[in-house]
């Protein structure tokens, strides 16, 4: 058996850099990750935290890989609902090709071990963040700017 | 009308598009839309349960041909499909289409849903998994920007394979 694991594909009409850049610059992320954002310094086995706008973390982990502009790697564990959280680790691995002139990301998120709760949770965000990545990037502005 | 009542959903893609949902329905059902992010093609569609649903190539040949199930606009369409234009394709059974519109915030959900009749092996199921992603990304970029991406799709290897080895 495979395990517990959610994959999204989105092509988005920019540079592999511009995407990187936006996955990863704080300032970026909080216009389309509904105000969260990143603290880590990006390199390989440095801690990782995905923080609220309020300041809160929301997950937490390690930098795996990271190998600008095309894969980025996180261990990732959910610190804020329990019932997540006691899931336990999940592995979070990004990857970005030009695809005939257009970026294709792939966000791949998998569990280390059994449950249903952190891979549904993931799911449901994954789209929400991702096409309000993409709209960024190609428009200026998000889809939406808070979560419905 | 066709039955669907056993058929399995198998993938599953969601994507929010700033758009009203019945922009989202425009750019699903009508042909100057559909041109332009899906492959070339022309949908060509009778707006009731029980209609006929095709998607032709630019030469009018018809390259996919179904029957619609659902036409609830702007909110749910549904349909059968087969894909007659490709060598190894028309021999699988029909699967399912639906598409659901909902408002989320200020924005449009999409959720699409491909379902099938018969245990369908994974390796025939990547070719819509790659290509759905691609096709409502165009889509979203269409509506949102007015210009779609341009990603010519090949069926994936272990797709072909798949095929071939079932007609055996």
């Amino acid at each position: 058996m495979s395990k517990p694991s959610f994959v999204y594909v989105t092509y988005i009409r920019a540079t592999p850099e511009k995407v990187w850049q936006a996955l990863t610059e704080p300032a970026t992320m909080k216009k389309y990750w509904f105000g969260a954002f990143a603290e880590t310094d990006w390199k390989p086995g440095s801690p990782w935290a995905l923080k609220f706008d309020d300041g809160r973390v929301a997950d937490a982990g390690e930098i795996l890989e990271a190998d600008p502009p095309k894969r980025l790697v996180i261990r990732w564990r959910n610190e804020w609902k329990p019932e997540i959280k006691a899931e336990g680790w999940s592995r979070c691995t990004m990857t970005i090709e030009l695809h005939q002139g257009v970026a294709q990301l792939t966000v791949r998120h998998e569990l280390e071990g059994e449950g249903t709760k952190f891979i549904e949770a993931v799911s449901g965000g994954w789209p929400r963040i991702l096409s309000n990545l993409k709209s960024l990037l190609e428009t200026g502005s998000v889809t939406y700017e808070t979560k419905a | 009308m066709v039955d669907v009542s056993t058929f399995k959903p198998n993938t599953v893609y969601v994507i929010y598009i700033a758009a009203a949902p019945e922009r989202v329905w425009q750019g699903l059902t009508d042909p100057a839309f559909t041109r332009q992010y899906f492959g070339g093609l022309a949908v060509e569609v009778e707006p009731r349960a029980g209609g006929s649903f095709r998607m032709l190539t630019p030469d009018g040949r018809s390259h996919i041909s179904g029957e619609v199930v659902e036409w609830s606009p702007p909110r749910r369409f549904s349909c059968t499909w087969v894909v007659e234009g490709m060598p190894g394709f028309a021999a699988l059974p029909a699967c399912l289409v639906t598409y659901d519109i909902e408002q989320a915030g200020g924005a449009a959900r999409l959720t699409m849903t491909e379902s099938h009749s018969w245990e369908i092996p994974d390796a025939i199921l990547s070719g819509g998994r790659q290509g759905w992603p691609a096709m409502l990304s165009s889509l979203k970029s269409l509506l949102e920007s007015g210009n779609p991406l341009s990603i010519k799709m090949e069926p994936p290897r272990e797709m072909l394979e798949a095929l071939k080895a079932l007609k055996k």
